[in-house]
């Protein structure tokens, strides 16, 4: 199939029908909106249902009630409006039914600004909502690898009766790139799963509920939403590297800023440094293995976000005291770019050197 | 000798003909689960469920039916009625069932939500599923405060009435007035049938039950949204008997929520 030139917020929604999405609840906020607009004009001609909410409270509850049903259903919004959603969040976790978000972050906290930032990996990757769980969290750095994921996204929340979230920033919900459409398909085969509100015909009544009185039975239930991460954790790592055959350095970034330091790193190449770059798809589960092992290998890790270090702390915890870590974060809506990251780079060999004294290779200026 | 021609004393006299000779008068709904509700004595949830639950089966929808509970004395309402049922963040009831009614218009779906719920932290969410003009039934319980929480003042607590959170009682220069949100949602082109009822006496608790099915009968006829406002006894809150305080919903609530129809849609006039 031939590529088209797609806008990130446009070619979400698209993947998202072509995935089987058949409702879409949202609420505007820039720089997402252009995902609404698009489901506002396709749902409809393709007999699926599109409701533009009061707020994001509505939207995330509205996108609960049709989850309870076994159908198919997503919202999208930004940063603050993704604040709002944590309710609905933590009793669609509880509840155990699918539902896909996606969140393209803007500048925070508070109002903020409307510009790209990675601000959400703590209020997504960590705690989307109350209580103890953690979402499918997948970050795409490409709009085509934006597609793919959103295409795959409803069967891994039906698979697990989990949430999905896609998390990108304003960068790539705005920005334009050729794409290659997957066909249409269903999720489920069409089908609603057996656990599904439907009305009770002929069958006993069903309850979806996240109200557990009994602290016993409260405690089965965490049990066995933590059995079940325990199972995505092993099934549903995703991650790229890099050049990461003989680095010594790496850096670890995700989402746009993954991709520009890839940039970073074939520059730095050039001068001779051997800097890879490992870059986490899925966000939750971390992939943590992975990282791991190519530890073992590099002298130093430079960690890059737009934000004040988030994604930092699971490099830290993956890294222990084996190797140096180095921060560089921009915030406010300013993305790093590769002559931001390659000082970066100098200044975290100068702490391997110092660390390490002579057994360092020195680094080319 | 055939029963007919048998007096009264003959046939007591005879259990296996008095049992053969009885008829069923009066039944569970088949929309009830034979679970003992977990309501305190006095409180009006359990006349409002069975109300509901004989609503459903005249009707003949129990099968096609999906009830969204609230937050609040209600939150197990799912445990009491034999339709798909799901439990809704506190308030979220409407947005929740516009969830389900969107993707699956041919069920009946119907929210249950107390004051709390409804009148205070759900506002938005029941105002814009009334703008809408959802096809749902709500059905709204006024018990004047939060039960569950231990009797706070909610935005229907009466002028002077003294509650955990206002202990010196409501005034209304500090807390404002109580809020008549039925008569504001019947405002709204949306809303096909708003009304409110009483559960303080049992010509009262009929009259609820009609208006119970006029707002299943506004979905059912696509008609718009329907809501019931009824209200409610809190003798375990209020610190009243029972029979106190179905006396406070005719002497005090009454006045202060007056009752009746606040919107009937043209088509449901008739049956009015």
């Amino acid at each position: 199939m031939a590529k088209t030139l797609w806008k990130g917020n446009e070619a979400l929604a698209e993947a998202a029908l072509r995935a089987g999405v058949k409702a879409f609840f949202g609420y505007p906020i820039t720089p997402q909106t252009e995902l609404l607009e698009y489901m506002a004009r396709r749902m409809p001609e393709l007999g699926r249902v599109f409701l533009q909410a009061e707020s994001e409270l509505a939207a995330i509850n509205m996108l609960y009630g049709t989850a309870c049903t076994g159908t198919p259903a997503m919202t999208s919004s930004s940063s603050p409006g993704i604040s709002l959603m944590q309710e609905g969040l933590s009793y669609i976790a509880a509840s155990e039914v699918p539902a896909v978000i996606v969140d393209i972050m803007r500048g925070g906290p508070g109002l903020g600004n409307i510009q790209p930032s990675q601000g959400d990996y703590f209020q997504v990757v960590k705690s989307a909502g109350h209580g103890d769980y953690h979402a499918i969290v997948l970050a795409p750095a490409t709009v085509q690898e934006a597609v793919d994921l959103m295409y795959i996204s409803f069967d891994l929340a039906f698979k697990y009766r989990h949430i999905v979230i896609i998390l990108g920033d304003g960068t790539l919900g705005q920005m334009m790139e050729p794409v290659e459409m997957p066909p249409f398909k269903e999720v489920n085969g069409g089908e609603p799963p057996a656990w599904a509100l439907t009305g009770a015909a002929g069958r006993p009544h069903r309850v979806i509920t996240s109200l557990y009185l009994s602290a016993e039975r409260l405690e089965a239930l965490n049990l066995h939403l933590q059995e079940k991460l325990a199972r995505i954790k092993e099934n549903e790592v995703r991650y790229d590297t890099t050049m990461v055959e003989d680095a010594e350095y790496l850096i670890v970034a995700f989402g746009t800023v993954g991709r520009i330091a890839q940039s970073a790193v074939r520059q730095a190449r050039t001068t001779g440094l051997k800097v890879g770059l490992f870059r986490p798809i899925t966000l939750w589960p971390f992939p943590e293995r992975e990282l791991d092992a190519l530890i073992e290998r590099v002298q130093g890790v430079l960690v890059v976000e737009m934000n004040a270090g988030q994604m930092l702390e699971d490099v830290q915890r993956v890294v222990k005291d084996r190797v140096p870590v180095h921060f560089l974060g921009r915030m406010g809506g300013i993305i790093p770019l590769p002559d931001d990251i390659l000082p970066a780079l100098h200044t975290l060999c100068g702490l391997v050197r110092s660390r390490n004294g002579h057994r360092v290779r020195p680094v080319p200026a | 000798m055939a029963i007919a021609e048998l007096t009264p004393p003959q046939i007591a006299s005879r259990p296996e003909v008095a049992l053969a000779a009885m008829q069923v008068v009066y039944k569970r709904p088949e929309a009830l689960t034979e679970a003992y509700t977990h309501y305190c004595p006095g409180c009006s949830h359990g006349v409002i469920h069975r109300l509901i639950a004989e609503v459903i089966d005249e009707l003949g929808i129990r099968e096609r039916t999906i009830a969204v509970a609230p937050v609040g004395c209600a939150v197990l309402a799912y445990e009491y009625f034999t339709v798909d049922a799901a439990e809704a963040a506190h308030g979220r009831a409407p947005a929740m069932a516009t969830g389900i009614k969107r993707v699956l218009p041919d069920r009946i779906v119907f929210t249950y939500q107390g004051d709390g719920d409804l009148a205070s932290i759900g506002t938005n969410e029941i105002v814009h599923a009334c703008a809408r003009g959802e096809l749902l039934t709500v059905i709204f319980v006024n018990n004047s405060l939060y039960g569950m929480t231990g009797g706070q003042m909610a935005p229907t607590t009466l002028p002077g009435q003294v509650t955990t959170s206002s202990p010196y009682g409501r005034d209304i220069r500090q807390q404002g007035w109580p809020l008549h949100i039925t008569e504001m949602l019947a405002m709204m082109p949306g809303v096909a049938y708003a009304a409110r009822r009483s559960t303080h006496a049992p010509a009262e608790i009929r009259k609820a039950k009609k208006a119970i099915e006029l707002a299943f009968r506004a979905q059912i006829e696509g008609l718009g949204l329907g809501i019931v406002e009824i209200l409610s006894s809190c003798p375990t809150n209020w610190g009243l008997s029972p029979m106190e305080a179905l006396a406070f919903v005719r002497d005090k609530m009454v006045p202060v929520y007056p009752l009746g129809d606040f919107k009937v849609h043209q088509a449901l006039a008739a049956r009015a």
